[in-house]
């Protein structure tokens, strides 16, 4: 889950990493304030979840008030890559001698993760890697024993820097390392990091990104920063559907029913599990198929969540049938998800032998599962039907 | 022969450009210590004492073959010198800072558990062998080479005792101060265990305050394994128990921690044990001397 600038700012902070002075303006008038108080000439930045932000636009200097209050409306109506700042941050604009980068991330490879450190920072630092491998250094460390000053100053001293700059450096590397390991990120970057001309550092733009499958155990910060469970942090903002969709799953921790996506179509599919999910929604398409949505369920989901999750694609305007597809399942019950289904669309008002174009849950339980579906005049098919083929009579059945 | 320092330490002092760093690398010289290199981050390319200094542990151990680390780095950095020059893989490696945090200690063993070097401190007074080198804050002129291998909790006792010893006209073959807080990276039962086997080493003068048990387990490792003569020394006889007397280490927590209890199983061990430092001297002197 990335976080925008000024939430992974005010993170830094809490380590104790130095930052610009300044805030974030949710309008004009707030900026002209904020370049007020701050009595200097500022720097402006669109607060959006992409890369490229000053290539496209949204950032701007101002040194007066009134040019921040201008720069400021400019920014918070242009879009970057479809997303509109949630906000626009103002801050004292810094005099730069130098840029560094620092970041820390995992190396899928050695499955450790690592500090990478380079005294060339700034927008262009993948450039830098290629043509000046002698400017980057990296440094793999444990995730047992903590990450100390020590580690963080042989790594600054490996490219040849000493003083003062290397005592400051350590410091900022080392609680940049403590962030990523204290709130399980993925990615934590200070790029560039400025070298101001009076030799104090200070961070000037930066890049967090949480694990998603942590963010359970960061609630609290979460919650502090005022990000909601429901914010998916994704390319694009969540659809209300998406939204229903991870409520759905929300509903107990048995199992998944859940990770929806929307689409266009006139084809639910209630699909899974995750390589599944992902060959089935190949096969409906490949057939001329129209998906409404894209879902995952696995684990043995609760009847509930089954039947919630039928529900939610049935509601969905231009839905005409749905397809229950998933691969031979051992650990969730067929009978459980028919069980489910059926009862989700019943209580949609709807007849299961009409809205069900195929049932094709082999496995566990699937002699319960076919007498319940059967009983209902549900077309069904065991494991001698393939996946594609499933899916194929789904859509002949659904039409284009 | 002597344990862990000699004529062979190539020393390297973490915090050579402090105050306590650069005054104590100056004493150590005059002693005649090797004192090879000196680390202070952002000193790199300096000149301390006479001593190229580093920015890293690791630098100086690649440019001058470093075998010893000397730590004078203040407390809340103290256990990251350690863990520095552990990762270097310095074989002996003597911290002086009093005040580390006990959790960074225990940091360090943790770290250091199943390797084969050796952290003696911290709070502690260093390593000494007469003659050959002096690692550590030891005043140089009360000790002279001999066969008497010296333990202590206490630093200040150190001199004391050795002074007697001194004297006497019995030398030392090595004095170490293994540190008086109650997380130390060497055990007195190490150091016996290391004097045990260094034929240079004739009796030993164990020198144990209150608190703990560090002085029981001595007393197990006396009685079933060490070969050679221990004269052992209790300091805090009238302390009252649960205060702090000095030592982070030195408070009585139940019985064990008593001098009576401590003297009572060094006794029964076979340690000589004596009521006063005055008496370490003559007693020791006895004792060696007895020996052909």
């Amino acid at each position: 889950m990335r976080f925008y600038e000024f939430e992974c700012k005010l993170l830094l902070a809490k380590m104790g990493v130095p930052l610009p002075h300044g805030g974030t303006a949710s309008t004009p008038e707030q900026a002209r304030q904020l370049a007020t108080e701050l009595n200097a000439p500022v720097v402006l930045k669109s607060q959006v979840l992409s890369g490229g932000r000053m290539k496209a636009g949204g950032v701007k200097f101002a040194d007066t008030p009134e040019e921040a209050t201008n720069a400021a409306a400019e920014i918070l109506k242009l879009p970057i890559r479809d997303q509109l700042p949630v906000c626009v941050s103002v801050e004292a604009k810094a005099a730069v001698a130098k840029e560094y980068y620092l970041g820390v991330t995992y190396d899928a490879l050695a499955k450790k993760p690592v500090m990478i450190f380079s005294d060339m920072g700034g927008i262009d630092i993948e450039q830098v890697a290629e043509e000046h491998p002698d400017h980057i250094a990296t440094q793999h460390f444990s995730t047992l024993v903590p990450y100390t000053d020590f580690r963080a100053k042989e790594l600054i001293a490996s490219l040849g820097i000493t003083g003062g700059e290397l005592t400051a450096l350590t410091g900022i590397a080392t609680r940049l390392v403590r962030l990523f390991q204290q709130y399980d990120m993925t990615l934590a970057e200070i790029n560039p990091l400025g070298k101001l001309e009076d030799g104090s550092f200070v961070v000037l733009d930066c890049h967090l990104d949480m694990e998603d499958e942590a963010r359970e155990r960061h609630q609290a910060v979460l919650d502090a920063l005022g990000i909601s469970p429901d914010e998916t942090r994704q390319g694009r903002p969540p659809t209300d559907f998406e939204i229903r969709g991870a409520q759905v799953d929300a509903v107990d921790h048995r199992g998944v029913a859940g990770r929806v996506v929307e689409f266009d179509g006139n084809l639910g599919l209630v699909i899974g599990a995750g390589g599944g999910s992902l060959t089935i929604f190949d096969a409906v398409q490949k057939y001329g198929g129209k998906p409404a949505n894209y879902c995952e369920i696995g684990g043995n989901p609760s009847v509930n969540k089954a039947m919630e999750l039928t529900k939610l694609i049935l509601s969905k305007p231009g839905v005409e049938k749905i397809a229950v597809i998933m691969n031979v399942v051992s650990n969730t019950r067929a009978d459980i998800v028919a069980r489910g289904v059926i009862k989700g669309v019943v209580e949609s008002g709807h007849h299961p032998a009409e809205k069900i174009s195929i049932f094709r849950i082999p496995g566990s339980w699937e002699a319960d599962a076919f007498k319940i579906l059967g009983k209902y005049g549900v077309e069904y098919c065991d494991r001698s039907v393939s996946m594609s083929e499933a899916a194929r009579r789904a859509v002949e059945k659904t039409g284009a | 022969m002597s344990i862990l320092v000699g004529s062979y330490t190539r020393l390297l002092v973490q915090g050579i450009t402090g105050k306590e760093g650069s005054f104590q690398t100056r004493r150590c010289i005059e002693y005649g210590t090797k004192v090879v290199a000196g680390v202070t981050p952002g000193r790199g390319g300096e000149e301390a004492e006479g001593v190229p200094v580093f920015d890293t542990v690791a630098e100086a151990v690649a440019k001058t073959d470093a075998n010893c680390a000397l730590i004078f780095v203040p407390a809340p950095f103290a256990a990251d010198a350690v863990l520095e020059a552990a990762y270097a893989e310095m074989p002996v490696i003597i911290c002086i800072t009093e005040g580390v945090p006990t959790m960074d200690m225990v940091r360090v063993r943790r770290f250091l558990k199943g390797s084969d070097l050796t952290v003696i401190g911290p709070n502690c007074p260093g390593v000494i062998t007469p003659g050959e080198a002096r690692v550590g804050i030891m005043p140089g002129n009360v000790f002279s080479k001999g066969k008497v291998g010296v333990i202590s909790r206490s630093g200040t006792l150190v001199y004391e005792a050795v002074a007697q010893l001194t004297e006497r006209g019995v030398g030392q073959s090595t004095c170490v101060g293994v540190g008086g807080d109650p997380v130390i990276g060497t055990t007195q039962v190490q150091a016996l265990r290391m004097f045990n086997e260094d034929p240079g080493t004739e009796a030993v003068v164990l020198i144990g305050e209150i608190g703990g048990v560090a002085e029981q387990q001595s007393a197990a490792y006396i009685a079933s394994e060490m070969r050679k003569p221990v004269v052992a020394f209790i300091a805090g006889a009238t302390a009252p128990p649960g205060r702090r007397m000095g030592h982070a280490g030195a408070i009585i927590v139940g019985a064990a921690g008593t001098a009576s209890a401590k003297k009572e199983a060094l006794r029964a061990a076979g340690a000589t044990i004596v009521d006063s430092p005055a008496e370490i001297g003559a007693v020791t002197a006895g004792l060696v001397g007895a020996r052909p």
